[in-house]
């Protein structure tokens, strides 16, 4: 247990006791609620109790394999006094499940894990109530067991189950519930198992690709290479005769074919694409593959950060440039979607992490009124960030729209993923450092120039980012490019080093046309920004001789940051020798961020060896600790935190999106290829558990501590310095000849 | 077209060029064998055929000549398989999508090699990609799996 100061847990949800003195009124009380509970605060919309004994938990985000649903059970069945059995965790359904926003930002523990504690409580609070009357004792005589609240006194005995009539509470959250003490708690820091595993690996119904419906039939799209093409005159004879295609469906340059079987489906939309023709006005900047030239086009200007001088000289200064290409989100599935379309109402299950959001996208694109739109979630390959899941539940939706009554299965191929998803943007940086007399890092200027990592669809301006939007008769507006802000940041998420840094002077120049079409990939801008900053760090700890790790700590105030760093610095001291073969330099880096500024903290130190004649890098072995706050499931945060690092060394060894003048050329795994296990390292983490602190969220902390800590072990190795990600051979080995 | 599919005789209206992917998902409602790239790359739709792991996705359903395991065959919650049950205990999956190659490759590895090294995993799983980066997972489930619980 560490013993510093910390707000306590209760103390945050509910607001000060001040705060809790004021709340007579309804205005103020609703103030007390988690923002997502606020903003639906009907108790039956996330908990229901059966008269089976189940208790059904409906919350607003969605399992896209980090393990939330688990972890949301355990909260549950914590503050409502229930073995976890019990707990049956449904889907998000939007006839049903309350609007939590999108499950993105590492933010699901801290929106719906504390709205679904307080709404448990509240739910506990009225379910003890109720008891009381019933079994006319005083509430302090009950106590309550697995959901069965017992007189002390007499033994009696009644259920939650027989105390709602008709499982309802009917009533509205407030936060007045008094939370129980985590004493108390039976699953809280416990590594519970996931429920959704058992049904991977026996073959279960797992995900939307496994739904099927009486009748389904089975659509593929059609696209052209790139976005904003027009499509040429189709002949579609020689395919509407080929057995078992039923349909083939053209709206403006929306081009699809519909057939009874898969493969028909699959084969027919490879003769339509051989038959069409797509124009376009104009050829892809070289940006797509050179970031840097990023800096050609027209921007926007945002000031991310600007603070004072603090008045001592800068006495030496460093000047760089770096680049992080366009990445591909990659899901090993690619995006699927059932959909029917029966009596004015569409129905959609799929795998957008925003379904209340993609619902209003898709009522715009359809025209119809949102009340006719249902979408329901279920789970698909790992989407990390913004990929296809959007695009083809409005895919299958509009299918459907034109073929009323028949239940469309769209699957997109795997070029459709890698060429039609969103990636995340390439970014160009050049930024200056200097230090003062005390070797203290005083000026921080940074110009970064990046695409926009927010570009999601939902009701309104944004839906007409969706491909199908802008391919249908009467596309939607295509939105102008925006991007999210400080404090979460986008682009620009971590540009601000979380050092104690003066004169700080941080430009986002936001690219107003991309070359590629992008948005949200894990972390957002935070991997190239985090590279960066580590980088600088690494850069002037050497120049002054000094350990970077002394040297970042030198410029971190707060205690948990340190914490973390000086953890993984302790196991990676702790660790065995390596033995270095004579082609072979060893080198360890290390680097940290906390994500947002305000999320999990994670530091990073990695052992690489680097193969001096070929310049192959590999990762060998990585130490992390992280300290996500107040920790639900153990394994689960561990499990973001080494799949993190996999990935994050995947992008900064091998990734990019590879593209000419007529877009991306990565169309599978062999023109984008990814970490196998010969390269993938050992790991290991240690977690500081915070109980009395507020969830920090766990998912996205590691990817930019791992780029960086990667750069700085190369340097350590074979002292070459490198800017532009990835972190390939041919430039190590130029590194290293000049 | 008769094929034999986890120890039973089935008969599929099927043409003879339909990847045996499309014919074990849709005609024989199986799930555990999965679509991730119909391009033969990630392993994500792996079958054993007589025992060796194949990609059905480029395998056509008549070359299926001989005995297919797919996931459902390979054991169940009832009675898993030695790998099945290792994946859960190392909880070795975050999406899971690449869990049934994974484990139908392991299961063949351990087949033909009781007790793999560290290296040996690392080969005999090289070719299927996990995007999630559970990778030290799978290769303690697969040492579990071969009695060598890490």
């Amino acid at each position: 247990m560490m013993e510093h100061f910390s707000i306590n847990r209760r103390e945050f949800i509910q607001g000060t006791g001040a705060l809790l003195v004021c709340a007579s009124t309804a205005q103020s009380q609703s103030n007390n609620l988690p923002g997502t509970l606020n903003r639906n605060n009907n108790l039956d919309t996330w908990i229901r109790v059966n008269r089976n004994g189940t208790i059904e938990i409906s919350p607003g985000k969605v399992e896209l394999g980090q393990g939330i649903v688990t972890a949301l059970a355990q909260v549950a069945a914590d503050e409502l006094k229930v073995d976890i059995e019990r707990i049956h965790m449904i889907p998000v359904d939007t006839d049903r499940s309350p609007d939590e926003g999108r499950t993105v930002g590492s933010n699901s523990m801290i929106q719906s894990g504390n709205a679904l504690r307080v709404a448990a409580a509240h739910a506990r609070q009225i379910l003890i109530e109720n008891a009381s009357v019933r079994m006319n004792t005083g509430i302090g005589q009950l106590a309550i067991n697995d959901g069965i609240v017992s007189d002390r006194r007499s033994g009696r005995m009644i259920s939650y189950w027989e105390l709602l009539s008709d499982g309802r509470f009917n009533a509205e959250a407030d936060g007045e519930a008094q939370l129980l003490d985590s004493s108390e708690y039976r699953y809280a820091g416990v590594s519970v198992k996931r429920f959704d595993i058992p049904g991977k690996v026996f073959g279960g119904q797992s995900y939307v690709h496994d739904i099927r419906l009486p009748g389904m039939l089975h659509a593929r799209i059609v696209r052209g290479p790139r976005r904003f093409g027009t499509l040429g005159d189709v002949d579609v004879s020689s395919v509407t005769g080929r057995p078992g295609v039923v349909n083939v469906i053209r709206d403006g340059n929306f081009l699809a074919v519909v057939a009874e079987k898969e493969h028909q489906a699959r084969e027919a939309a490879e003769q339509l694409r051989a038959a069409a023709t797509w124009s376009y006005q104009e050829s892809v900047h070289g940006s797509a593959s050179n970031p840097h030239l990023l800096r050609e086009l027209e921007t926007t200007l945002d000031q991310v950060s600007l603070s004072n001088p603090d008045g001592s000289e800068t006495v030496r200064e460093y000047q760089a440039e770096f680049s992080k290409p366009f990445l591909s989100h990659g899901s090993l599935g690619p995006s699927c979607a059932v959909a029917q379309y029966e009596n004015g109402r569409v129905t959609v299950w799929n795998h957008s992490q925003g379904q209340h959001q993609l619902k209003g996208a898709i009522a715009d694109v359809l025209g119809l009124d949102e009340e006719n739109v249902r979408l329901i979630f279920a789970e698909s390959a790992g989407c990390y960030g913004h990929n296809g899941a959007d695009d083809a539940g409005c895919d299958a939706a509009l299918i459907a729209y034109h073929m009323p009554g028949a239940p469309i299965r769209l699957l997109w191929s795997r070029s459709d993923e890698f060429l039609h998803e969103p990636y995340g943007s390439g970014m160009s940086y050049s930024i200056n450092v200097g230090i003062n007399a005390d070797n203290r890092i005083n000026r921080w200027h940074c110009d970064l120039w990046s695409c926009s990592y927010s570009t999601r669809p939902s009701g309104g301006d944004s839906a007409g980012g969706l491909h199908a939007a802008q391919e249908k008769t009467n596309p939607l507006p295509f939105p102008i490019a925006s991007d999210g802000r400080q404090p979460n940041g986008s682009a620009d998420r971590n540009a601000v080093p979380l050092y104690t840094i003066p004169n700080q002077d941080i430009k986002e120049h936001l690219i107003m046309f991309p070359p590629l079409r992008n948005s949200a990939l894990r972390g957002l801008g935070a991997f190239g920004n985090v590279f960066v900053i580590e980088s600088m760090m690494d850069i002037v700890a050497h120049d002054l001789g000094e350990d970077p790790v002394d040297f970042r700590l030198r410029h971190l105030d707060d205690y948990r940051a340190r914490d973390v760093l000086i953890r993984a610095r302790e196991l990676a001291v702790a660790a065995s020798p390596i033995d270095v073969p004579a082609n072979m330099r060893l080198g360890r880096g290390s680097a940290f961020a906390q994500y947002k500024n305000s999320n999990s903290y994670v530091a990073v130190i990695l052992d690489v060896l680097v193969n001096i004649n070929n310049g192959q890098v590999r990762v060998v072995r990585a130490f992390s600790s992280a300290d996500v706050g107040e920790i639900i499931n153990p394994n689960g945060v561990s499990n973001q935190i080494e799949g993190g690092i996999v990935q994050a060394t995947s992008w900064t060894l091998k990734e990019r999106v590879l593209a000419s003048a007529n877009g991306s050329q990565s169309r599978d795994w062999s023109s984008y290829p990814i970490l196998t296990f010969s390269e993938v390292p050992e790991i290991e983490v240690s977690l500081i558990n915070r109980p009395n602190e507020r969830f920090l969220g766990a998912g996205e902390g590691t990817q930019g501590p791992t780029g960086g800590a990667i750069a700085n072990a190369i340097y350590d190795a074979v002292g070459v310095r490198l800017y532009d990600l990835p972190l390939t051979p041919d430039k190590v080995l130029a590194g290293i000849n000049s | 077209m008769l094929l034999r599919v986890n120890g039973q005789e089935v008969d599929v209206d099927v043409e003879a060029s339909t990847p045996l992917l499309d014919v074990l998902r849709n005609d024989l409602g199986l799930n555990g064998p999965r679509f991730g790239c119909g391009l033969g790359q990630c392993g994500s739709c792996t079958v054993l055929l007589n025992g060796t792991p194949i990609r059905s996705c480029v395998t056509p359903a008549s070359a299926a000549t001989g005995e297919v395991t797919t996931l459902e065959g390979l054991g169940s919650p009832e009675n898993p398989h030695p790998v099945q049950q290792a994946f859960i205990e190392e909880q070795a999956a975050q999406c899971g999508y690449c869990a049934n190659g994974m484990i139908m490759s392991a299961a063949a590895l351990l087949e033909r090699n009781a007790n793999p090294s560290d290296t040996e995993i690392r080969q005999a799983l090289d070719a299927y990609l996990c995007r999630c980066g559970t990778h030290t997972r799978i290769i303690s489930a697969v040492k579990r799996a071969a009695g060598r619980a890490s």
